[in-house]
């Protein structure tokens, strides 16, 4: 029986690095501060105390070779993670990620392999503003030889990341800086989640709603709004965005005929499209019988403003609204909802 | 003096089977049989020949995607080679690849970019692990990265030399100056044409050969190999002036286009190192040799030729490892 301990998203993060350096002298891990006295929101903090600087190490402001030196390192046998503070810093990445990392399995035909963790944060709140809060998993998910995943939990964070870095696939790991200090019991143990696998949240039959990353947390609580409202949702989190377990959404979807896509992302060529057009293109004539909808990013860049900032996400009230009105065919209106006191969301006061 | 017959014979072989695979490709090229850019090397062989002669087997090298004769000079599969150059099931790479991203694993050959610079990092990527591998005084093993005066301009090398410095990697990073960046030439393209002087401001060590001269190029890379494996004194740098004698891709003399000079590919002829190695042998080694090229390279033909084709199975394959 394992020891459960309450446990954060960044604490499970930094536990699993622990065992993964610790079971595997391959395995190192760097990227811009991984070393420094914040150790990349504390997810890093004292590892290079513990496993030397030959592995654990802080690297020049240089995205782009260092995706190389990373690639580089995997195909001759290490298992690099790479850490970037923010995802957006990742489009200095694209040329190695894309045209070096995705080809070498397939262009190669097998001789090499390159079993690589991208850390990709992003963010909210805090005025975050337009480069340093982007979620860019569907630019990846285009990508064939890439993997790409978003837990939204701290259960998920660890078993998913020991799962990361076993993979021989360069994997994009997306971490969202608010889940960062949620809390949940989990195992102390070492154990894996599989890739490929999706979770039902909460079971409903009324209304399917697919929510990713940070947006589990919102559709959750709309969850909770909803039920007040006698609707019984069904939230799916992926977990794993590619690959993708498009079954459980379509045999949900096909249970409550309202499929609900909350993206944290832009919607345009975007994961939530993605997903609507899998579930169409499985059910044939029964597609027709199904309602559809997504939620995500204004389109717009992201602004800092606070006012605004809050008008460019999905929120637990905009989630609440789409649903219902998918559900009822009316429009919500005189509804007094519960306030949530500080929220994650008002919580984080960065400044980093 | 016998010795130093030796060496020539021994050089003359690399160097000729290089240009002899080449001349071949050109010669089948029209008929449509590799359908798949070719970026020729001729002209450019001392480089790759001069460098990889005192490579050991288990010493990694890459390129970008002229990459023929660092593949051959490395001591890659003839006939994998020519087999994916006619994208056949047999060829290096199960004819995925092709002649810009020749991969031979079992002799060190990483594999060529055709995005030019980008293999530069991930050489140094390869060196980290063997650092890291060699906890002993002595460096067993290190990476060449070969790539051309194009890719220094690329903000890829600038970013990998200063990493290779802070991290001291057993790497020899190889300009293969051949003056063009497709057509552009250098006067075009660098405010201070000394790339050593640069380099050297990193705190690398460089070394620098004018002329093609094969011995010389054989000479820097031994001692940068030398210093790097008995004193851990990576990274290293060496720039080898030397001329491309045909178009970028494709297998015609473009010397009638105006971006190029007469003058200077008349020069470069007189350097060429196939003719000058040549004139130091017998006639009798030579022809010996050359009998012996042409056969290889007319079995390699015949092996890619009665090769199977990928399929369906190959064409989903090894997307994912």
């Amino acid at each position: 029986m394992p020891k459960y301990i309450n446990t954060k998203y960044v604490d499970a993060l930094r536990g699993a690095f622990i065992f993964a350096l610790q079971n595997d002298q391959n395995v190192i891990l760097f990227g811009l501060d991984v070393d420094d006295h914040k150790g990349i929101q504390g997810s890093t903090l004292g590892l290079q105390k513990i496993f030397g600087a030959e592995r654990v190490f802080s690297t020049p402001m240089a995205e782009d070779s260092m995706t190389g030196v990373a690639i580089g390192a995997a195909l001759a046998g290490l298992r690099p993670i790479h850490v970037h503070i923010r995802m957006d810093f990742m489009l200095l990445c694209m040329n190695q990620l894309v045209n070096m990392a995705a080809k070498i399995s397939y262009m190669y035909d097998g001789a090499f392999k390159v079993p690589l963790v991208v850390r990709a944060m992003i963010g909210r709140s805090w005025g975050q503003g337009a480069q340093h809060s982007q979620a860019l998993h569907s630019l990846f998910m285009h990508i064939p030889g890439l993997k790409v995943v978003a837990p939204s939990n701290a259960y998920d964070a660890k078993g998913l990341m020991l799962s990361a870095i076993k993979d021989d696939n360069p994997v994009i790991f997306i971490e969202h800086r608010l889940l960062y200090d949620m809390q949940m019991l989990l195992p102390e143990n070492y154990y894996e989640v599989a890739f490929g696998r999706g979770r039902i949240v909460t079971c409903g039959n009324d209304i399917t709603i697919v929510a990713v990353s940070h947006m589990v947390v919102e559709a959750t609580r709309a969850h909770m709004h909803l039920l007040s409202i006698g609707i019984s949702a069904e939230i799916i989190d992926p977990i794993s965005l590619k690959p993708l377990d498009i079954d459980l959404i379509i045999n949900s979807a096909r249970k409550t005929k309202r499929l609900l896509v909350v993206d944290n992302a832009w919607l345009t060529c975007g994961l939530a499209a993605e997903i609507i057009a899998l579930v169409a293109e499985n059910l044939n004539e029964e597609a027709a019988k199904i309602k559809y909808a997504r939620l995500g990013f204004a389109e717009t860049p992201c602004p800092t403003a606070k006012v605004l900032e809050n008008q460019f996400y999905p929120s637990e009230i905009s989630i609440t609204k789409k649903a219902y009105h998918m559900v009822t065919e009316n429009i919500l209106q005189n509804w007094k909802h519960a306030k949530i006191a500080h929220s994650e969301i008002d919580a984080f006061r960065g400044p980093f | 003096m016998f010795r130093k017959n030796k060496l020539v014979l021994h050089l003359y072989a690399k160097l000729l089977l290089i240009r002899k695979v080449e001349e071949a490709i050109i010669k089948v090229y029209p008929t449509d049989v590799i359908q798949s850019p070719v970026h020729l090397s001729i002209g450019q062989e001392a480089v790759a020949v001069g460098v990889c002669d005192l490579l050991e087997r288990e010493d990694w090298i890459s390129n970008s995607c002229r990459c023929h004769a660092t593949y051959l000079a490395k001591g890659g599969d003839l006939n994998k080679m020519f087999a994916e150059l006619y994208g056949k099931k047999t060829g290096c790479a199960a004819g995925k690849a092709g002649s810009m991203h020749l991969v031979d694993k079992d002799n060190g050959v990483l594999g060529a970019s055709a995005i030019i610079g980008s293999n530069i990092s991930i050489c140094a990527g390869v060196a980290l692990k063997l650092k890291l591998q060699t906890k002993a005084q002595q460096q067993k093993n290190l990476v060449v990265a070969f790539f051309g005066d194009g890719a220094t301009e690329e903000g890829t090398f600038t970013e990998t030399i200063n990493f290779a410095a802070i991290h001291k990697l057993p790497i020899i990073f190889i300009c293969e100056n051949n003056g063009l960046a497709i057509h552009s030439p250098l006067k075009k393209r660098w405010a201070n044409l000394d790339i050593c002087k640069r380099v050297q401001s990193y705190g690398i060590k460089t070394y620098k050969v004018t002329d093609g001269n094969i011995f010389k190029i054989r000479n820097a890379a031994k001692k940068a190999i030398y210093k790097i494996k008995k004193y851990n004194a990576g990274p290293i740098f060496i720039e080898c002036n030397i001329y491309r004698y045909l178009e970028h891709v494709g297998i015609r003399d473009d010397h009638h286009e105006d971006y190029r000079n007469i003058f200077e590919y008349e020069k470069w002829q007189k350097r060429d190192a196939v003719k000058k190695l040549e004139n130091m042998l017998s006639p009798k080694e030579v022809v010996k040799i050359k009998l012996d090229i042409n056969a290889k390279i007319k079995s390699a033909i015949e092996f890619a030729k009665n090769s199977p084709a990928p399929n369906e199975v190959d064409f989903y394959k090894n997307i994912y490892a």
